[in-house]
């Protein structure tokens, strides 16, 4: 048996929470609504960071800084970074689909602690509008989103205090997500369902949280001296009153580094949920993939002083994170190959879903190479904080977990709103996102090689006519969100029917209706004990279709 | 394959799941496990720079850093003691005596008052300030935030404290969370001082 299905409930369960649009503006304690108020308020950030972005990448179409003075520059570049990571990657793949699919998976009817996760949430948009309203009390912070002193300490103090203030908020909502999350999982499981049991993403989101709850801790310290350093004129990272930069590398990279798998782990979950139900195909793997992410867990939490080959950093130091930089790849090439395995011979349906997680993949390989060519110390020595690293990262973190945000939302999109979006403006969008975002971040590599400087809004005018080829992908990249709103807006009020299961998904969320009811299920959750058996399983009728649409 | 309805009656036992999200059992102390081990990372983030900075940056000529035993020696004995009337209170409040209960808790609170107080008096002795040089303020900050994790350890056990005094309290044996929630915290609190006890004034 791999999914039985419990007797439906005839009665609907009275609805504890506000109804209509204006739930999604209160402090409702549903995780559905938490995971789509998450989703949206992420969405906005990534429009506003992606305004700035432009504004950029419009300054560097030319050699001198005459679009925005250079300490606006600086802002600017401070303001798109923070935004890109602490209020739309992070959130979104995490708070966003953690909190939407994970009780389902465990089949609980919400998150173990529904209050604490409301908090984390309406943490999060008084921290971003503190952050981005400093630009225009006194002036952004200026020091980029790594904030590395002496930089911070000597740039205008307002903007830099207003900064620490927004990230500790936002770490302190992604910790007390972090710790929701290992509760529910570990905890909330239905009876029946042993944890080798669960869908892939899960075990990302357990990962995830474990490195969110040892890792941004230390983040929040490190801020808080920094913040010492800035307000009460101790000397932590002063060098000039004895202090020592290098500890500040060092504790911000211990989150830091972590960070960046606390941005895409949660997305190969996505991604390891979305290709079965579109190929018909079981995970490949499953046991591989899971021993992999816990590898990925540990090993991500002794790798961080590769960001720091050229601090001064000691050859033995330097040897031992370039290895462990590169067993790194090894479980992140399995599950790249475990992926490629589930697709292959697969049937599969080419809908726009699957073309955001095919073009994942590729982008993914690109920046995983890329990585580890910048682990070796030799190479990195050359192409540090030169625009390769920028390339390096845009294709994980774009090219990666941003087109893993939309392969995602094309695939739930249906089961959050009842509506389909539509496929061929779908794979339009897909279209102009992927070639837009290769022709902005490809030759970013050969600017890195050749020696430019990244963070700095002036450049050798021999690089001019190769950043002008970047802005233009820059452009198509503004461009494409414009058909994907336009998608959202117009399938929310005249898409068609999408049904209970439209994908035929074995996940329990495809067991129930669409949108589902407030507490998920009318009777009992279902227990699928095969997440993956396409192809082995009939795919079952959902549960409690009539009378529970809320 | 099958599809199996209905749903075996004997694979549900732990959990009771019946119809409301709040019925589930009480995994609270769970969550707040989990919130230590992220606050004892902060400490963690706290004593590596404190090690790193005594490693590589050496203290400037003419600076003053110097610490005393003994004060620091009576606040650890306040703490430990305080660990185990903590114990007593939990104790007591299992075999429902209220009274002894509250006396425990009260004696808890004063040894975390008293510890505080013995901190105040040895920040005001002390011969450096907070940005005399690097180990004076990695001093002041790792103790400080110490001193604020004790803070609020004593305002929770007046709260427990209470609470298990009013009439109809909410805390009895049968619905302890909040004692044994602050308990655990008050341990954690304890065992982090011993740590920087041991980083700060021995080594
Ligand atoms: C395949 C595994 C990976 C390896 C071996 C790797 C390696 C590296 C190295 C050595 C650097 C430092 C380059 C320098 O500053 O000189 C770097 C930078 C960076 N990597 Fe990766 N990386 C990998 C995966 C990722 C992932 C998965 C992400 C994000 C989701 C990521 C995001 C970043 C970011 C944001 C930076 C730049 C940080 C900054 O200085 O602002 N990397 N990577
Ligand atoms: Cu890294």
């Amino acid at each position: 048996m791999t999914i039985s299905i419990p007797p439906s409930n005839p009665e609907p369960l009275k609805s504890l929470q506000p109804k209509g649009w204006m739930r999604y503006l209160s402090f409702s304690l549903d995780h559905k609504v938490i995971g789509l108020q998450y989703m949206v308020c992420g969405f906005i950030f990534y429009l506003i960071g992606g305004a700035l972005a432009s504004a950029i990448r419009i300054e560097l179409t030319s050699p001198m800084s005459d679009f925005m003075a250079r300490d606006v520059y600086n802002q600017v570049l401070t303001l798109h970074g923070t935004i890109m990571i602490f209020l739309w990657i992070v959130p979104v793949v995490n708070g966003a689909f953690g909190n939407y699919l994970i009780p389902f998976y465990v089949g609980a009817r919400d998150m173990a602690f529904p209050r604490l996760n409301a908090v984390a949430f309406w943490l999060i948009p008084p921290a971003g509008l503190m952050l981005i309203s400093s630009y225009f009390i006194n002036g952004a912070a200026q020091s980029g989103w790594t904030a590395y002193p002496p930089l911070s300490i000597t740039t205008p103090a307002a903007g830099q205090i207003i900064w620490i203030i927004s990230v500790l908020l936002l770490g302190g909502s992604s910790i007390f997500g972090g710790i929701n999350f290992i509760a529910t999982i570990l905890k909330l499981r239905r009876p029946g369902l042993k944890l080798m049991q669960l869908p892939m993403y899960c075990w990302a989101m357990l990962g995830t949280s474990i490195l969110v709850v040892l890792s941004t801790p230390v983040l929040a310290g490190t801020l808080i001296l920094l913040s010492f350093d800035i307000v009460a004129h101790t000397g932590f990272f002063n060098p000039e009153l004895g202090g020592n930069v290098i500890v500040y590398q060092h504790l911000f990279w211990f989150y830091s580094h972590p960070a960046v798998y606390i941005m895409v782990l949660p997305a190969f979950g996505l991604v390891s949920e979305i290709l079965p139900v579109h190929c018909r195909k079981p995970l490949f793997g499953y046991t591989t993939m899971v021993y992999s992410i816990m590898g990925i867990v540990f090993l991500g939490l002794i790798v961080w002083a590769h960001h720091m080959f050229t601090s001064g950093t000691p050859p033995w130091m330097r040897l031992f994170f370039t290895i462990a930089t590169a067993f790194i790849a090894v479980p992140t090439g399995i599950k790249f190959f475990n992926w490629v395995a589930t697709l292959w011979g697969g049937r599969i349906s080419l809908n726009t879903a699957i073309l955001f997680s095919c073009g994942f993949i590729v982008n993914f390989v690109l920046g995983g190479i890329t990585g580890v060519a910048l682990a070796q110390v030799p190479f990195d020595v050359h192409v540090h904080d030169t625009y390769f690293v920028v390339a390096h990262f845009h294709y994980i973190v774009y090219g990666g977990s941003v087109f893993v945000i939309f392969s995602s939302i094309y695939h739930w999109f249906p089961k959050a709103t009842g509506k389909m979006l539509n496929e061929n403006l779908g794979r339009f969008h897909f279209l102009i996102t992927f070639i837009g975002f290769n022709l902005c971040f490809a030759p970013q590599h050969w600017l890195g090689l050749n020696g430019m400087p990244r963070r700095v809004a002036e450049y050798d005018p021999q690089f001019t006519f190769v950043n002008q080829i970047s802005s233009a992908g820059a452009l198509l990249m503004a461009l494409s969100t414009l058909p994907f709103l336009w998608n959202v807006f117009h399938s929310l009020f005249k898409g068609d029917e999408a049904g209970d299961n439209p994908w035929r998904g074995l996940t329990p969320e495809w067991l129930t209706s669409s949108p589902p009811p407030v507490e998920n299920w009318n009777g009992e959750a279902p227990l699928v004990t095969e997440p993956y058996g396409y192809g082995k399983t009939k795919v079952p009728e959902p549960l409690n279709q009539i009378g529970t649409k809320d | 394959m099958t599809t199996t309805t209905p749903l075996e009656k004997d694979s549900q036992s732990e959990v009771p799941e019946k119809g409301s999200t709040h019925e589930h059992a009480d995994h609270r102390l769970f969550g707040l496990i989990t919130f230590l081990i992220a606050d004892g990372m902060t400490f963690a983030g706290f004593f590596a720079a404190y090690l790193t900075f005594k490693a590589v940056n050496p203290l400037l000529p003419d600076a003053i850093y110097e610490l005393e035993l003994p004060l620091p020696t009576l606040n650890t004995v306040l703490l430990l003691v305080s660990s185990a009337t903590f114990h007593r209170a939990g104790n007591a409040l299992q075999k429902q005596n209220s009274k002894l209960c509250q006396k425990w808790l009260l004696i808890t609170a004063s040894l975390g008052l008293a510890f505080l107080a013995s901190q105040m008096v040895e920040y005001f002795t002390l011969p450096f300030g907070l940005t005399d040089n690097l180990y004076a303020s990695t001093f002041y900050a790792l103790t400080g935030f110490h001193g604020l994790h004790v803070t609020l350890g004593s305002i929770l056990i007046f709260i427990v404290w209470w609470q298990v005094k009013a009439p109809g309290g909410q805390l009895t044996h049968k619905n302890s969370f909040l004692l044994e929630a602050a308990e655990l915290y008050w341990h954690f609190v304890d065992g982090i001082w011993v740590i920087l006890f041991i980083i700060l004034y021995l080594l």
